[in-house]
This record gives structure tokens, C-alpha cells and sequence, in this order.
């Protein structure tokens, strides 16, 4: 950032004159020539023209900027326009005029996106609005340049917000790191320890290449040592996360499982497909919100659960009622039948969808995340869908242990001909535990298009780790499901974290192979009668 | 003409008279055989099947214009279904059964590698129209797609120069297969070459289908706090998609962490929420962004075709992508190639094929070399926009000459750039 040399005395100045004289004693503004050189040209040439602008900025510089850095301007001939709702403005007079078709697009490549946020940080400084001014601070978080000094300092002065100042601190020390006085980069070492940000590590380990002092230096690794420690707690609570998260989502797709050939010993090879119902449910019901509820897009996701829930079950309900149903305790048949309707399900998919995946959309609220520790931040999108599985396990807990529907269920997989005795239709309630297993499935494909890609192979990815957790947790267990699921998903993000991403898939199968040789029934195993029928 | 009525009259009548009722060969019929070898259905038919299309529209162009040598061109399809053994049963069909003249497929390189044998043994043409790893020459085989030198090390240097970001640090990405494994091998010893320290370079592979990359891009995050960082991705497939949400997700953004893809075109990203991908890069040779009176009359044609034949997805919405161009070029040279030999005959098409221009949507004149059979290309580097396209930011000088047996890789330096002969 050589450019702040130049820049930092006037823009200090233009703050004095702010805030000390009246705002109309300064005769800066932004003018049609500056306009023109950032937004059009080669690179370099454009850097340095934005340096230029910078030392007189002004609100409009800033708006202008901002538009930029929103990819909203276009260029047309000589003319510079900034695009706001489809309507052109002049970003000098703020005049409304018309586009040209000639207009091209404005291109930043990421270059020069990066010079446009830092400008537009250090203009935001001094900004009024707490939020505004946080994000600018942890923009320049990873600045060392001591050109800027000047103006951190008065920014640190000025700051009111307490952690604000504390961060405004850090940044003076990032830069204080490199200065010419001995006692000062002592000071700054120091005060760094106090950091817990991924770029202090960066800042740090560039300084200590350069440092010769000693005193210096141990202070460095003396810091170096700490900020790795706050670090290296942060990275342990991710990797548990993604554990979690991984977990959540086995969790999901072997939950259907676990009813339709834990309980019903029904061996479902369609079961993926079923998922993949869903998801396009998911699809369907975002262009529907996209066509008619533009407004509403947001939620669109909260029609998709249910949707996609019914689309599955009733998929699954003609599936029992068609096919499965003669096939009840042949499970080779079975194995086979629905091996083969989940070609035709795919095939059909193809054929309605094409075979090109499909887009799916984050809603605003799942995209991005939530910042827990300086170098820890959570995604939305996975904690949402962690929440999803909790609240579906709950539902099938509640469903299979407290109602009606639960007990028949269960009366009829432990022993059919008594249940019949008893007056049970056992035919309907196969076919609803089967519509329920299969619903499942949907609500997990609904949750698996938020993550990964909506195609006609989708269920293809997950059928083998559905069944995996399924197996390991103990057939007809919905308790050991969710141990297996949560433990697998755990168990793979470490081993991924030690040896990388294709021995720690080796190394699970390989431990999963030699557990169900010790124990075949699984985690939990049935016990009592039941367990033979 | 006289003649050539009179020689289809009988040949007309032969076959009527029933005396022969042997089937129809290559160029018996008054047409020339053209196989085309593209998975229509499976994991690869996403990518393959407007492969074929784009073949059999440039077949429909050429017929058009009277055909080769006065013979209408006759598309034979088969389907291999990405299924690698059955792509060389699939060729042995071709050239042994139908009698083609030439064969348009593969798109893996495990596909190409399954179908060289046959083709070899069998003295057919395979024209191979995607980027890949390099390291093999076949006489029997011409490579319209790009060699590492004309994708990969390209890439590389924009992304260390001032203008890409001036990377310091590297993470090389990939599916575990050949054509990721043999392009970071080859870019490993560019960047050390170029003066990058071994701890500073992070290769990582993950399995075909992986769709969990928390953890992956927790790790690129923690090793870029050690210096400005880049990521070259030879992911495969679906699997990109997870992973650009997961970087997004991660806060790691394009200015701070650029990736730069080599697998990733229009078409992949067709089925893709392009927001959490703006601003990473894909090294081509073509683009359809790219503005140019050959291009824009190639997409109209594309548009048009797929329009009239109701292609899924592409009436609507028409993309054409670098491995499209690569086999439009392919076919307009053979054809070239066939017209010059004056005949279909595999030698002396190869031998017609050396040095032949064809004018390419990507703005060159595309050549195909005089010895290595390979094609001159432009390279470009594209940033992905919101509506999933690229705007090209940076593009080689001229075209580059493909070196399919890379310097950088232990003992191909005493390998002849040209096909060996048995």
C-alpha cells in the first residue's frame, strides 16, 4: 500500500478541517477525470488514479467506490454511469440518465477488488455507524503499512466502543512491528500476545524473518507462541464441528433407513433416490417461490420441508403398495426390485430435469456465518441443518415411542402374526411405516440441496454411508443410528485432519470392517426374543 | 458426375439384385463413416453428451456444404457409458464392425487410456478433444484439448504475478486420479523451479464424489495465515460445487484466497448458485465470453442447432464451452485433413493432419503441429461472474505449442516430440 504515503497527510487534514471548521470550507470533490481513470484502463493505472481520488475523497468518492466494488458501473464511451435498480445515475451530479446500449461493464479482477476494500475501509473509519466501523477495522486487521499510523491513531482516539479500541490497538501494533524504533516493536510484540486473529500470525511470522534484535525476536516467538495457542483451540472447536456437522447429516439420510430396513427389514436400494426426490421438491418449490413470491424467496425453504416430505412419501407409499409389499421377507428379491427402481427413479429424473444438475439457492439467512473466535466462524448453513436433524430425530422419537401409529409399528416388526391377531392391519401400517421412512428420506434430500448439488446421481453419494451407519449402529435401533451417525461423522473429520481426505475414508471403512467382525449385531444390539424373529 | 451416377447405379443395383448382403461400408454407400465415442448416459453424460451434439452438428454444417470429397458424412453413436472396459469394446464395434473412418470421444483420460490399445492395434483415428495430463503420444491419436504447458503452468504464472495477487504460497487440490496427480506432479516442479519453498506448497487429494470439504478448507485457511495464498483445483465434477459453498461459507474470498480451476467451464457451473463463486478463475482456451466475429457465429450456430433439436437445457439456454471448441476444430481439420489426402485412409489423414490451420471461436488461428499432434492454443484466464460466465483477465501473447511430454517431469527430457513408431 504505497499509495497511503500520499495519501495519509491530506486525508488527515480534510479530517482536521471536518471536524474543526465547517464541512464547506473544504473545496474538495470528486471530478469527471478521476471518475474516468478508476473505472476505466489497465490496472496499474487505475490503482493509481483511486490513490489520487482517495486524498480527496469525499461522500460521493465513497458512494462511488461502493458501486464499484458492487460491480454496479458501467462505462459508455466517456460517460461513467452507476446502475441502481436498473436505472443509470452520473456518479459526480447524481442525475438520473439514460444507459446506452453501448454500456459495457465495469471489471474488477481481484486485484483491484482488494485496493477498492481498503479504500473504502479507511474512508469508512471515521464513519458513525458502530457496524460500519467494525467491519472497516477488521478489514485493515491484516495492514502493516506505517503510512497509515496517522490515521489509526486518530481513529483510536476517537473510537468510543471499547472493543473497538481494543481492536484499533491491535492494528497500531501490527504496524508498530515494522517500525524503525527498537522500544516500539517490543511494545507491539507485546501487545499482539492479546490477539486471536489468524492475520496477527501472518504480520508475525513476516516480521520475524526481517527481525535482528534478539530481545526482539524472543518477544516475536514469545507472541508467535501464544497467538498459536489461542489459534489452536479455535481449529480443535472447528474440527469438532465439522464432525458434528458431518454427523448431522448420516444422521439425516440413514434416519429413513432406519425405519425402512431397521425396523422393516426392508433392504431399500432406492433409498438415495428417495432423497433425491426431495431435494427436487426443494427445486420445484424454489422456482415456484422465484416465479410468483419473488418477495418471499427467502423463505422458500420453509414450504420445501413439508413439500419435500410428501413428494418422498408418497413416492414411497406407491413403492410399498406396488412392489415391496410381495417381496416381504425375501430380502434378495427385494434387494434386487428396488436396485432397479432406482435406475428407472434416476432415469426419470433425467428425463423430466435433464441430466445436468440443477441450481439450488441458499436463502440470505443460510449463507455465511457466525464469527465465534477470531479464526473460528460457523457456517449457517450447517448449523441450520444440524438443527434440522435434531428437530426430525425428535419428531421419529416421538412418532415411533408415543403414538398410535409408533405402536403398531413396532407390535408388527416384532411380531407380525400376533399383531394381526390383535386386530392390526398390518398391510396399512407396512405401508405407512414405509411412507414415513421414505418422507425421511425427503426431508434429508431437502437439507442435502442446501450443501451440495441437486442431480439425478445424488442419492448415489450417500446410499453406501446411509447404510454404513445403519449396520454399525444395529439394525432396528434408532438410538444406535444416531451414536453411529454422530460417532462416524466425528471419527472421519479427525482421522481427515491427520492423514487427508482419502485414507481417512480407507481407514473408516477398515475400522467399520473390523468391528461389525467382533460385534455383527452392532453397537446395540436387540436383546430378548424379538432378536430372533 | 457421369461416373459417379453410374457407379452408385450400380452399387444400387448390386445391392438390389441381392447379391451382396453384406452391410453397407465406409465408403460403399457414397457416405464416409464418422464414429462418435461420448458417454450418453452415467456419471460423465453431463459433461460428454453436448459432445455429440456439437459432432453431429458439424457433421449437419459439413453435409451441408456437399460433404467431403462429394460424400455426405454418416454419424455412427454408439454409448460407452462412462464405463472405461466398455469404451474399448465400444471402439472395437467402431472400426471393426462399422468401418468408421474416424472416431470423435473420451473425455477421461482412463476412457482414452482404455480405447488407445484398440485404436493402436487396429490402425483407426481417435480425435481427443479435453485438456489433459500429457505424458503420451500416440501416432494413432490427435489431442485437441490442452497439454499442462497450454492450461496449468499459464495459470501459474498470472496467478504469481502482480496482476493475479502475487501468490506466495500454494495448495494444490485435486480428485485422487491420474490427470490431477500428473498435473501437481508437473506443477510442483515449476514452483520450486521458480524458486517456492517445499513448505510452502500443500497438495491434497480427495476421493471421487467427496462432497464434506470442512475440513479441507479449514486447512487452506490456516495455511494461508503463512503468506499470501492460491489454490490450483483439478477437482473433478460434482464435487466442485460443496466445495466453492464451503470457501464461501469459511469467509475465505476470492481477493484473499483466489482459486483457480481447471475443470470448471459454463457447463459445470450451469447447475450452480454462482454467488459464492465470483471472482475465482478457471484457465481455459476458450471461453464463450470471448468477443470475436468467429466466436459469435459459432454460438449463433450452437444456439440455433440446439434449438432446433431441442437439446435439454441448451434450447433455453445455449453455453458453449472449451471442449466444445476443441471438437468443433477437431472435425473442420479432418475434414481439411481427408480433402488434402484425398482419401480416408488412417495414414495418410495422419500424414495430411500435420501443420493444418483451422480459423478457432477462441480468436487464433488454431494449427495442429507438424509432428506432436497436438494443437497451438491461446490460453486465457477467466474470473467467474455472477451469471456464469468469465471475463477473461488476462490471455497468453499468441498461441502456445503444446509440450505433451513435460520438462518437468524426471526423464522426458530425451523423449522425441513426435509419435514413436513401433
Amino acid at each position: 500500500m504505497t499509495f497511503t504515503q500520499v495519501l495519509i497527510r491530506p486525508l488527515v487534514l480534510r479530517l482536521v478541517c471536518f471536524t474543526v471548521f465547517s464541512a464547506a470550507s473544504c473545496v474538495y470533490a470528486l471530478t469527471p477525470a478521476e471518475v474516468k481513470g478508476i473505472a476505466s484502463g489497465e490496472g496499474d493505472a487505475r490503482i493509481e488514479a483511486l490513490n489520487k481520488a482517495l486524498i480527496n475523497a469525499d461522500d460521493k468518492t465513497a458512494a462511488f467506490l461502493q458501486a464499484l466494488s458492487e460491480d454496479a458501473v458501467k462505462v459508455a464511451g466517456e460517460q461513467v454511469i452507476v446502475v441502481k435498480d436498473d436505472k443509470g445515475f452520473d456518479p459526480i451530479t447524481g442525475a438520473e440518465i439514460a444507459i446506452p446500449d453501448t454500456a459495457e461493464d465495469v471489471m474488477n479482477n481481484n486485484r483491484m477488488r482488494g485496493e477498492l476494500d481498503t479504500a473504502l475501509a479507511t474512508l469508512k473509519l471515521f464513519s458513525k455507524d458502530e457496524k460500519v466501523r467494525g467491519g472497516s477495522i477488521k478489514t485493515l486487521l491484516s495492514e502493516t503499512d506505517e503510512a497509515k499510523l496517522p490515521l489509526i491513531e486518530k481513529a483510536f482516539e476517537a473510537e468510543t466502543n471499547p472493543e473497538f479500541k481494543d481492536q484499533l490497538q491491535l492494528v497500531r501494533a501490527a504496524i508498530l512491528l515494522n517500525s524503525e524504533d527498537k522500544t516500539k516493536r517490543l511494545e507491539a510484540a507485546k501487545l499482539l500476545s492479546q490477539s486471536n486473529n489468524r492475520n496477527t500470525k501472518t504480520v508475525l511470522l513476516e516480521r520475524l524473518k526481517t527481525e535482528t534484535e534478539p530481545d526482539v525476536k524472543s518477544a516475536l516467538e514469545a507472541t508467535l507462541r501464544s497467538v498459536e495457542a489461542s489459534l489452536a483451540w479455535g481449529d480443535k472447536i472447528g474440527a469438532l464441528f465439522s464432525g458434528i456437522s458431518l454427523g448431522s447429516i448420516l444422521l439425516l439420510v440413514a434416519l429413513g433407513l432406519a425405519i425402512t430396513y431397521g425396523l422393516m427389514g426392508v433392504i431399500n436400494m432406492a433409498h438415495g433416490e428417495l432423497m433425491m426426490i426431495g431435494a427436487y421438491a426443494t427445486y420445484v418449490v424454489q422456482g415456484i417461490f422465484q416465479k410468483y413470491m419473488p418477495g418471499a424467496f427467502d423463505w422458500y425453504l420453509v414450504a420445501a420441508v413439508p413439500v419435500a416430505f410428501f413428494a418422498s412419501a408418497l413416492m414411497g407409499a406407491a413403492l410399498e403398495r406396488g412392489v415391496i409389499r410381495y417381496l416381504y421377507g425375501r430380502p434378495l428379491e427385494t434387494l434386487l426390485a428396488t436396485w432397479g427402481i432406482s435406475l428407472m427413479l434416476m432415469q426419470l429424473a433425467r428425463s423430466v430435469f435433464g441430466a445436468q444438475n440443477v441450481a439450488v439457492e441458499n436463502p440470505s439467512w443460510m449463507s455465511g456465518g457466525v464469527q465465534v473466535l477470531g479464526n473460528l466462524s460457523l457456517p449457517f448453513n450447517r448449523l441450520v441443518i444440524i438443527g434440522f436433524a435434531c428437530a426430525v430425530l425428535l419428531g421419529v422419537a416421538w412418532l415411533i415411542s408415543r403414538t398410535r401409529l409408533g405402536l403398531f409399528v413396532r407390535g408388527v416388526t416384532q411380531n407380525r402374526p400376533i399383531a394381526a391377531c390383535m386386530g392390526v392391519n398390518t398391510a396399512r401400517v407396512d405401508t405407512y411405516a414405509f411412507a414415513l421412512g421414505s418422507g425421511i428420506a425427503g426431508l434429508a434430500g431437502c437439507a442435502l440441496s442446501q450443501i451440495g448439488n441437486v442431480g439425478p446421481d445424488l442419492g448415489q453419494s450417500y446410499i453406501v454411508d446411509s447404510f454404513l451407519v445403519v449396520v454399525l449402529g444395529g439394525v432396528g435401533q434408532l438410538a444406535g443410528t444416531v451414536y453411529a451417525a454422530l460417532g462416524l461423522g466425528i471419527l472421519n473429520k479427525l482421522l481427515e485432519g491427520w492423514t487427508g481426505a482419502v485414507l481417512a475414508k480407507i481407514a473408516v471403512l477398515v475400522l467399520i470392517i473390523i468391528f461389525i467382525q467382533k460385534r455383527p449385531q452392532g453397537i446395540f444390539a436387540m436383546k430378548g426374543r424379538s432378536a430372533e424373529a | 458426375m457421369q461416373r459417379r451416377f453410374t457407379l452408385k447405379a450400380l452399387t444400387a443395383a448390386v445391392a438390389l439384385a441381392g447379391i451382396s448382403a453384406l452391410p453397407a461400408h465406409a465408403q460403399s454407400g457414397g457416405t464416409i463413416k464418422v464414429g462418435i465415442l461420448h458417454s450418453l448416459s452415467g456419471t460423465m453424460a453431463i459433461s460428454e453428451t453436448v459432445l455429440k451434439d456439437t459432432v453431429l452438428m458439424a457433421i449437419d454444417e459439413i453435409n451441408a456444404k456437399g460433404g467431403v470429397m462429394g460424400k455426405k458424412l454418416e454419424p455412427v453413436i454408439v454409448d460407452p457409458a462412462s464405463n472405461w472396459p466398455l469404451f474399448a469394446e465400444k471402439t472395437k464395434q467402431l472400426l471393426g464392425q462399422d468401418k468408421v473412418s474416424v472416431i470423435f470421444g473420451c473425455w477421461t483420460s482412463v476412457s482414452r487410456k482404455s480405447v488407445l490399445p484398440v485404436v493402436e492395434e487396429m490402425n483407426g483415428l481417435l480425435f481427443y478433444p479435453v485438456q489433459y495430463e500429457g505424458e503420451e503420444l500416440s501416432k494413432n491419436v490427435f489431442y485437441t484439448g490442452a497439454a499442462p504447458n497450454q492450461q496449468a503452468i499459464p495459470a501459474v504464472d498470472y496467478l504469481m504475478s502482480k496482476e493475479g495477487g502475487g501468490a506466495k504460497r500454494w495448495v494444490l487440490l485435486g480428485t485422487d486420479y491420474v490427470y490431477p496427480r500428473t498435473t501437481n506432479k508437473i506443477l510442483r516442479a515449476y514452483l520450486i523451479k521458480k524458486g517456492v519453498k517445499e513448505s510452502d506448497i500443500d497438495e491434497k487429494y480427495t476421493p471421487f464424489g467427496h462432497s464434506d470439504y470442512q475440513t479441507i478448507v479449514a486447512d487452506v485457511k490456516k495455511f494461508s495465515a503463512g503468506g499470501k495464498t492460491a489454490v490450483v483445483s483439478t477437482i473433478n465434477g460434482d464435487s466442485n460445487v460443496p466445495f466453492y459453498k464451503e470457501l464461501g461459507n469459511a469467509g475465505l474470498k476470492a481477493k484473499d484466497v483466489p482459486v483457480v480451476a481447471f475443470s470448471v467451464g459454463e457447463e459445470e457451473l450451469r447447475g450452480v448458485d454462482t454467488k459464492p463463486l465470483v471472482g475465482h478463475l478457471a484457465a481455459w482456451n476458450y471461453f464463450q465470453s470471448i468477443k470475436n466475429p468467429t466466436n459469435t457465429e459459432f454460438i449463433k450456430k450452437w444456439s440455433a442447432y440446439a434449438k432446433d433439436k431441442k437439446i435439454a437445457g441448451h434450447m433455453d439456454k445455449p453455453l458453449t464451452n472449451d471442449p466444445m471448441e476443441a471438437t468443433y476444430i477437431g472435425i473442420n481439420m479432418w475434414k481439411q485433413a481427408v480433402e488434402k489426402a484425398k482419401s480416408t485412409d488412417t495414414d495418410k489423414v495422419i500424414a495430411a493432419m500435420a501443420g493444418q490451420t483451422f480459423k478457432a471461436p477462441s480468436g487464433i488461428v488454431s494449427k495442429m503441429d507438424e509432428k506432436n499432434h497436438h494443437l497451438h492454443k491461446s490460453v486465457f484466464i477467466g474470473e467467474i461472474k455472477a451469471d456464469g460466465q468469465f471475463n477473461v483477465v488476462w490471455k497468453t501473447p499468441g498461441p502456445v505449442k503444446a509440450k505433451p511430454w513435460s520438462p518437468y517431469i524426471e526423464g522426458n527430457a530425451s523423449k522425441p516430440d513426435e509419435p514413436v513408431k513401433k
